[in-house]
């Protein structure tokens, strides 16, 4: 028995990709092992870690709880993406660099997307809302310290940017094609 | 040293880049494994049929215990023996006969992919004898059950220390207390489970391995034994690695041995890749104990004589050995000095997961019977509990203090340096204990309940035998550097490039830190007790050293110089006072390695009618060729760190909730070489000690299922369940032992987590707490039995 | 953790979703999948079809109707949460979606997935049966509305037919003068609760909806009850359960606590309601 592949095109950081995934196929695995976009992690596999943490049209998503065959035709961004055209840190990273905001980085993807959904939405949030705004990923190494501290630096960081820095959506231009 | 400098590693780690072991391309032809595992705790098995699975599409190999040959089909290693581990016992890398508890290895399937496997293990049909199982350390204690037929009363190892006549001591003291305490068991839980890939290469002999794991060399030593390999035949590569908080010392795992025999016998690169519920029902658990505790102590709360018995659940098999419970027994001592000590311990088989260390690795228990007991013996003098402590402290001018008892390492117990009576000074600063009862009265005026705890705590780091660290400086000016053990997290790449930037005198940003690769450094021993900076760190100290030597030597040749007048600063060697008459690194480099070819404008000056004073050999004798330093540290015994928390909570007198509203840290690991470091080690110890006091726990049932194997029900603590703010303040009494004055800071910040929350909810309820995790459920059933005690 | 193989279908209407439904006995509707997916990854569920309604167009409005508000099956829970028309119609359907998982799991669930998918411990069933609101469902006999008070029958059971599609549920508006609170006691913020209650107030009439207490979305209607007896009223309805996170005793203790307390924020809430009505 072989089982049916269902064509599919996956549109990642600005990038289409055309692919041949089983109907079962998760999209982290797809973006992974297809795509060969390592930097989504998968921790648990049934929702609650929040390490595979994408952006499905703009909105934070577990990539381990939808199937590929779903996301076909939607626009996702990944880890890969946040990072700015030149190469350079986009501003959530950076804050996490300049925090200590990651120690072994096998959650940290997770966070950077949904931060760098966050604070598109609510771009000066309070010290609360910055807590509540990683309230759904775990973290094993950091005890969020730093991390609500990122949280709040980036914040920072990206209204130093001004409007056009925040204007920069997730699509990242220029990425390379890598299916 | 002692710079906040940003890690290195996060470049790649920010930017999606990071490598972790399910990362690892091997190739389109990669093929992928998956385990079936025993449902049941205790079972024989009487048939395994396979036929089912051979037709299926995509798969490519079955294995099971009869496939297995020669030291493969034998048990897996007793990694740590011990005189006590009488009866040692170890799984096979495929159950053999019989299976011990839920998630034993029983077969294992190599296919296309990770679905098509996991298909595959579900048609498997396995045939048991379903026998009665052992959950719980009463039912291992009782010895009615019998986890391993060839072991009576379960009992793997009982071992006994005493310092002085315990007892006598105890029955001769004005006051004596008793406390029975138990402890729930717990788990690492990295956010990254176990993965292992491996590839064969015929046309080299040899294979390649990449595996998530605290020790490169171990795993490469039991590869190479169980595959029937030379050493020099597998190179073990640690890539980045996504946390492992002690989980991924203990090797070699299953599938570590699996993988790559399925890689070598079928011709494709192999990869396991561990799903969540695996890592709960396959890796390794920690912290399960019950305590008995006889204390005799006189009207200051002296202890006099202190009598501790515990009984220590190892689960299904003893690979590890005895080294939790004997932490357990050595470092519960903390910072204190009884009249006289006697502990015993007995070491219990049960049908559940393995125990071996989870951070902290035994000490929190520890930490948690002395703890309870002084807070039991001030309780009962009516005393303040950080008098009843002071009253025990080891002071400052009795360094080095010898407790007269064996530490885990085989060597003797004794603590190079500490000041615990500054630090709880400190500590009471810091959490506002003198203020507090006030507090207390205020808040209990409102109707509302809270309570402060403290805990101290004495660490031994940087266990033996031993790291080493190699150190080269290419004719470019870079400096690699490798040193063996591995990293989950640490920022050793940043820490070490800090020690070699300082000691060679280059630019941090010209030095770049390989960990755990075989290739690089073949000895080593692994990261694990808080080691990694004492052990690594002074290691790579000593080799930057004698690359700087040699760089030195080489330099005052060249500029006609005595190098004691020589200075490295940014790279480039000078003579002190005259700057014009320099060299830079890279040209020392080029000229320790003479050559008869030239391959670029550089290497033209090593050439052999450029350099050189013909009369010599040109490589001076007792020198090698390259601008490199290699050195070994391998101190005599452990180095003491320490350290004392404090909490304040508030329990919700309807619901039983229990809210942090102060953590209070006050730690000392000698000198920092990278404070915003240590205290993101600090920070993570803490949350996972609050997950481990009043979160997490592993729930068996009766049938030796473990109920919660997900992180749906284990509850590891978001941010919400952490405290806004954990104050620490450091204390540094620097480690005699080691050149840079360092102590371990990893496992720190998780030890006295039970034993802290247990006071401080002792102290807002008025009731006795004996038992961890405490959850609000549980704390709501010690309320009512104290309302209508029994 | 990865799920068996199955067949898959985009369906474009719901029509096409309730066909596909019928010709296959082992089929499942796939919307938000946010408790369905991993429930495949863990093998515990194995369909041999997924009709995936992600795509049918039309079912994601919110809009509201004179008796209430209506919320389409492709509704996310984000969306329906950030409804003004939701809040003001029928606050209590707000209040619970603020404590549905966490936010990332709301910008793909759906709140008609979660009222059908039938669990005792979610939010959004209970909320829907205390409130007397309704499914309605498309199946291959045609449309149909089932009521709250008839669609649940079990643990994880619902009384939709296997070809039936849920296409939206109305959530009916908050009475003038009536007043609602939601309330719930979790492990970690964002877990299902240990135990969590909805209350409706309503002139005397009292009525409280408990999840996580009973292994089905329970209403006791606690009318006439003085005060300080409500939570004992309403555990002689209830049998709460014993699980690992909570023995049945400390849930009972909840039950109370919470009983007490949405009761009298559902009366705070009234007389603010009214006073606003009366402006």
């Amino acid at each position: 028995m072989t089982e049916q592949l269902h064509e599919i095109r996956l549109t990642v950081n600005g990038a289409a990709h055309e692919l041949r995934v089983p109907a079962r196929r998760l999209l982290s695995d797809a973006l992974r092992h297809d795509l060969g976009l390592t930097g989504t992690h998968v921790g648990c596999e049934h929702g609650v870690c929040g390490a595979c943490t994408v952006l499905l049209d703009g909105a934070p998503t577990r990539a381990c709880l939808v199937l590929a065959v779903t996301a076909a035709d939607h626009e996702i961004t990944t880890v890969e993406g946040l990072t700015e055209p030149d190469g350079s840190l986009g501003p959530v990273q950076q804050a996490f660099a300049e925090c200590h905001g990651l120690q072994c980085g096998f959650c940290t993807p997770g966070f950077l997307t949904t931060i760098h959904a966050g604070l598109r939405d609510n771009p000066s949030p309070t010290h609360e809302e910055a807590r509540e705004m990683v309230a759904g990923n775990l973290c094993r190494c950091t005890g969020y310290q730093n991390i609500v501290k990122a949280v709040e630096r980036a914040a920072a960081l990206r209204q130093a940017q001004g409007p056009a820095g925040q204007a920069q959506g997730p699509a990242g231009q220029g990425q390379v094609e890598r299916s | 040293m002692g710079q906040p400098v940003q890690r290195v590693e996060d470049q790649r780690f920010l930017r999606g880049l990071g490598r972790y072991v399910d990362d690892v391309d091997t190739g389109p032809g990669t093929l992928h494994a998956a385990v079936l595992r025993s449902p049941h705790a205790h079972a024989r098995i009487l048939d395994i049929d396979v036929e089912a699975v051979l037709d299926l599409d995509g798969v490519h190999a079955v294995y099971t215990h009869d496939d297995l040959t020669g030291p493969m089909a034998e048990p897996l290693p007793l990694l740590i023996p011990h005189p006590a581990l009488t009866h040692g016992r170890t799984q096979h890398a495929l159950a053999k006969d019989e299976v011990n508890y839920v998630g034993e290895a029983i077969a294992f399937v190599v296919a296309d992919d990770r679905y098509v496997a996991e298909d595959a293990v579900a048609r498997i049909v396995v045939t048991y004898d379903v026998l009665p199982p052992v959950v719980g350390l009463e039912a291992a204690r009782a010895g009615e059950r019998l986890v391993h037929d060839d072991v009576p009363g379960n009992l793997a190892a009982r071992l006994e220390q005493e310092v002085g006549d315990a007892r006598a001591a105890i029955a001769a003291a004005p006051h004596r207390l008793e406390l029975d305490l138990t402890i729930e068991r717990s788990a690492c839980m990295p956010l990254e489970g176990r993965g292992t890939v491996a590839r064969w290469e015929p046309d080299l002999d040899r294979l390649q391995l990449w595996t998530s794991t605290q020790t490169s060399t171990g795993v490469r030593a039991a590869v190479a034994v169980k595959l029937g390999l030379d050493l020099g035949q597998v190179d073990v590569i640690t890539p980045d690695v996504g946390g492992g908080f002690g989980v991924k010392v203990v090797h070699p795992w299953p599938e570590e041995l699996l993988v790559p025999y399925a890689a070598r016998a079928l011709g494709r690169p192999v990869k396991f890749t561990e799903d969540r519920r695996e890592h709960f029902i396959s890796s390794a658990h920690e912290r399960g104990q019950v305590q008995h505790v006889e204390v005799g102590f006189d009207d200051d709360g002296r202890v006099l004589g202190l009598d501790v018995e515990f009984w220590h659940d190892n689960g299904a098999y003893t690979p590890y050995g005895l080294i939790v419970p004997i932490i357990t027994s050595t470092q519960l001592l903390g910072p204190y000095k009884p009249g006289a000590y006697r502990v015993v311990f007995e070491s219990l088989y049960t049908n559940t997961v393995i125990v071996t260390p989870y951070r902290g690795a035994g000490r929190p228990q520890g930490c948690y019977a002395m703890e309870r007991t002084m807070d039991a013996v001030a309780a009962y003098l009516g005393k303040d509990r950080t008098e009843v402590r002071a009253a025990n402290f080891i002071q400052p001018d009795e360094f080095p203090y010898d407790h007269g008892l064996v530490f885990q390492d085989g060597r003797e117990l004794e603590y190079d340096s500490g000041d615990y009576p500054a630090s709880l000074e400190k500590l009471k600063e810091l959490v506002g204990w003198d203020d507090f009862p006030a507090y207390q009265r205020e808040m209990a005026a409102q109707g509302r309940r809270v309570g402060i705890g403290l805990a101290c705590y004495v660490e031994g780091t940087g266990v033996g035998p031993y790291e080493g660290a190699h150190v080269h400086v290419e004719t470019s000016g870079k400096v690699k550097v490798a040193t063996g053990l591995t990293t989950q997290g640490q920022g050793h790449a940043t820490v070490f490039a800090q020690l070699v930037a300082d000691e060679l005198g280059v630019r941090f940003e010209d030095v770049e830190v390989v960990t755990g690769d075989t290739r690089r450094m073949p000895y080593a021993v692994g990261t694990y007790a808080s080691r990694a900076a004492v052990m690594s760190g002074s290691a790579v100290h000593l080799a930057a050293r004698r690359a700087k030597e040699k760089a030195l030597r080489i330099a005052a040749d060249a500029l006609e110089a005595d190098p004691a007048d020589l200075q490295i600063v940014d790279g480039v060697v000078s003579v002190k006072g005259a700057p014009d008459s320099a060299i830079d690194l890279g040209t020392v480099s080029v000229l320790s390695n003479p050559l008869r070819y030239a391959f670029d404008e550089a290497s033209k000056a090593a050439t052999q009618f450029s350099v050189g004073d013909n009369s010599l050999p040109p490589v001076p004798e007792d020198e090698e060729p390259g601008l490199e330093g290699k050195d070994f540290y391998s101190p005599p015994r452990a180095t003491f760190a320490s350290g004392m928390h404090a909490v304040i909570v508030e329990t919700d007198p309807e619901t039983a909730e229990v809210t942090i509203l102060k953590y209070a840290v006050v730690h000392d690991c000698g000198h920092l070489i990278n404070p915003m470091i240590v205290e993101g080690q600090i920070h993570g110890g803490v949350a996972q000690g609050i997950g481990g006091a009043l979160y997490e726990r592993m729930a068996y049932d009766e049938s030796g299922q473990l109920l919660n194997a997900s992180f749906m029900d284990f509850l590891m603590p978001y941010v919400t369940e952490i405290p806004d703010g954990i104050d620490i303040d450091h204390l540094e009494t620097p480690s005699p032992l080691n050149p840079l004055g360092i102590k371990g800071a990893g496992e720190a910040g998780v030890i006295p987590s039970a034993a802290v929350f247990a006071a401080a909810i002792e102290d807002a309820e008025g009731l006795a707490i004996r038992a961890m995790p405490i959850s609000p459920s549980d704390l709501h059933t010690l309320r009512l039995s104290q309302e209508h005690p029994r | 953790m990865k799920p068996a193989p199955f067949d898959y279908v985009r369906a474009a209407s719901v029509a096409e979703a309730v066909s596909a439904l019928a010709g296959d006995p082992g089929a499942k509707v796939l919307a938000g999948g946010q408790s369905l997916v991993p429930l495949l990854s863990m093998r515990l569920a194995a369909p041999s079809l997924l009709v995936d309604i992600n795509e049918v167009p039309g079912l994601a409005d919110v809009t509201v109707e004179e008796t209430g508000v209506r919320v389409g099956a492709l509704a996310r829970h984000a969306a329906v949460l950030d409804s003004d028309d939701v809040r003001r119609v029928q606050p209590l359907v707000s209040l619970a979606l603020a404590h549905v998982a966490h936010a990332t799991i709301r910008n793909r669930g759906t709140t008609v997935g979660s009222l059908v998918h039938a669990d005792a411990a979610a939010e959004m069933p209970v909320v829907l049966r205390l409130l007397g609101g309704s499914v309605e469902v498309e199946g291959s006999a045609g449309r149909r509305t089932i009521a709250a008070d008839d669609l649940y029958l079990g643990p994880l059971e619902s009384s939709l037919a296997h070809d039936e599609v849920a296409v939206s549920a109305l959530f009916p508006a908050l009475a003038p003068g009536a007043g609602v609170a939601f309330d719930e006691i979790a492990r970690r913020h964002g877990d299902y609760a240990m135990a969590g209650a909805a209350a409706l107030v309503d002139g005397d009439a009292v009525r409280v909806g408990y999840l996580s207490v009973s292994d089905v979305p329970t209403v006791v209607d606690l009318t006439g009850v003085p005060d300080d007896e409500l939570g004992e009223a309403a555990l002689a309805r209830l049998e709460p359960m014993d699980d690992i996170h909570a023995t049945a005793t400390y849930r009972a203790q909840l039950v109370r606590v919470l009983t007490a307390r949405v009761v009298a924020a559902a009366r705070s809430h009234a007389a603010a309601h009214d006073q606003q009505e009366a402006r």
